[in-house]
């Protein structure tokens, strides 16, 4: 598998400032398969996410990105290069309309229309694509984001605590559209999540993270739950 | 009545001083849009505004200086050649400044707000090392020079004519780039979310490149424009600076529309008071009356209503 990865993060160091948050990760992704690194609050997961996206900078150690190093590229280079990323509390352009916040998007590979899968995924948001984002509601926002991260035409799909402050019936859809993404596009996801059972639903391989190192790894079908959930437990 | 005059002077008088304020609203309208776009964009406070507001109106004089030279023939046409240069020389002395000084000091508005105060003076030597400490004039073609005669005592200056067409559509662009074209998509998720901008693929630096050199440019051609109205001295940015601050902050910083609102109330107001009192006291009232509203309203005129 560590040959075709998709996405291969090798002795990843990352931080802020003086304190070092992440102590050396390896982890490797492959072509349309979804991962989720499950761990407590302050465990280092954002950490993860912003480090792999180009918001926090590598100290050392690689991320391979279908062979090519990007760990030292900027964060829009990275985008360009096939990382799309759905941050923690969706952060949508929230004066720009639905239709401009997916636009922003296209600029990474000069595509001139959305393409209509986008809307196909996400019928709502044809209906509101006139609305300001900052006016949708939380789930809403979430599929918004997602779109945005989409109209990138990434390879890999990186997801960052995405039930965070969404209803229970939206999640269950939040976790079908995912894995319909996947199957319809052939892309790797990489979420992080504290919600056991969506983390579960959605995961072909469960990464736990604490203080800053992997410390459990399991694919999905021989995951011993109650021993991820003493993971999570506080 | 009326301090000696009678009604339909005063209706004369209010319409010329009427449209002289309106060719201070075109200065302060270059000023302000250059500004706020800049100050929207990267929160940069650009204390040198008004210096590259100067460089322009230099520009503007030299260029009538080579046309009286060289090209004498040319020289009615001399000012839309000055104007392009204008927007060329402050639009690329910009991006330089922005490769060179601001880009380092990103988040650090206290720092930024001394860095270009210092560059503001370094600009001003250098101004009175070239061309000296006296103020220069130009001379403009003889088509504009005259006015346009609307009544018996109305009279409207064509250049002011020209300046205020000239900002129109510098205006006009500049709403079209932001509000219609593909850059100003980039520009409005910069302003909204940097780091989250750089996450959907925008090169966030090249933005704020641009946009630095484009707010430059634009106080290039408010030098050229201010040209028409004033004469051109090393220190003259200052006077203009801390109105067209005004402006912007009076105007809501995240919206254009709110600094046209409010750089034409602020001219009006001025260039009407300052027939009948002084032109400080003009002054006085103008900024107490902003501080007033800004106690009440403090997001300024012009807001969006969204959830943050």
């Amino acid at each position: 598998m560590a040959t075709d990865a998709m996405l291969k993060v090798t002795d990843l160091h990352a931080g802020y400032g003086q304190s070092e948050v992440l102590h050396g990760l390896n982890f490797s992704v492959a072509p349309a398969e979804i991962v989720v690194v499950v761990g407590r609050n302050g465990m280092g997961k954002t950490t993860l996410m912003k480090s792999l996206i180009g918001m926090v900078p590598v100290r050392t150690g690689t991320i391979e990105l279908g062979g090519t190093d990007v760990a030292h590229m900027k964060t829009f280079q990275r985008v360009v290069k096939g990382i799309a990323f759905v941050p923690q509390g969706r952060m949508i352009f929230s004066n720009m309309t639905v239709r401009e916040n997916i636009e922003t998007g296209l600029f990474a590979h000069n595509t001139p229309t959305v393409p209509p899968d986008i809307y196909t995924l996400f019928p709502v948001l044809q209906e509101m694509k006139a609305r300001r984002g900052g006016n949708l509601s939380g789930g809403q926002q979430q599929m918004l984001a997602i779109a945005r991260a989409l109209a990138t035409d990434p390879k890999v799909l990186l997801l960052d605590e995405p039930t965070e402050g969404i209803q229970p019936s939206i999640i269950l859809e939040l976790a079908r559209t995912l894995k319909r993404i996947r199957d319809e596009r052939g892309l790797s996801i990489v979420a992080s999540e504290q919600v056991l059972s969506f983390a579960l639903d959605i995961a072909d391989r469960v990464l736990v993270l604490e203080g800053g190192n992997i410390v459990h790894e399991d694919a999905r079908a021989d995951v011993d739950e109650e021993k991820v959930a003493r993971y999570l437990a506080v | 009545m009326l301090m000696g005059y009678s009604l339909g002077d005063i209706g004369s008088i209010m319409a010329m001083q009427g449209f002289a304020g309106l060719s201070l609203f075109s200065v302060f309208l270059l000023m302000a849009l250059g500004l706020a776009i800049i100050f929207g964009q990267m929160g940069v406070i650009n204390m040198a505004h008004g210096e590259f507001m100067i460089l322009g109106a230099y520009v503007t004089y030299m260029t009538s200086q080579v046309f009286t030279t060289y090209l004498p023939s040319l020289f009615a046409i001399y000012f839309f050649v000055a104007v392009v240069l204008a927007f060329c020389v402050a639009g690329a002395l910009g991006m330089l400044v922005e490769w060179a000084l601001i880009r380092h000091l990103y988040r650090r508005p206290l720092d930024t707000l001394l860095a270009t105060w210092g560059l503001s003076l370094i600009l001003q030597q250098v101004y009175r090392s070239v061309f000296g400490a006296r103020e220069v004039g130009v001379d403009q073609p003889e088509w504009m020079m005259g006015a346009a005669s609307m009544t018996d005592t109305i009279q409207i200056p064509i250049n002011g004519l020209i300046v205020m067409a000239l900002t129109a559509v510098i205006s006009v662009f500049v709403f079209l780039l932001i509000y219609w074209m593909g850059w100003g998509k980039r520009v409005r998720a910069v302003m909204s979310n940097r780091a989250m901008a750089g996450a959907v693929g925008i090169d966030t630096e090249f933005v704020d490149r641009v946009t630095f050199g484009i707010g430059c440019g634009i106080a290039g051609v408010a030098g050229s424009a201010f040209t028409m109205i004033g004469s051109t001295s090393p220190t003259a940015g200052q006077l203009y600076i801390v109105d067209t601050f005004l402006v912007v902050v009076f105007g809501g910083a995240q919206s254009l529309l709110g600094t046209i609102a409010s750089a034409f109330t602020i001219s009006q107001a001025r260039s009407t008071m300052e027939f009948f009192l002084s032109g400080s006291m003009a002054q006085v009232i103008v900024l107490l009356t902003v501080v007033g509203i800004l106690m009440l309203r403090p997001q300024g005129l012009f807001v969006l209503k969204v959830r943050r």
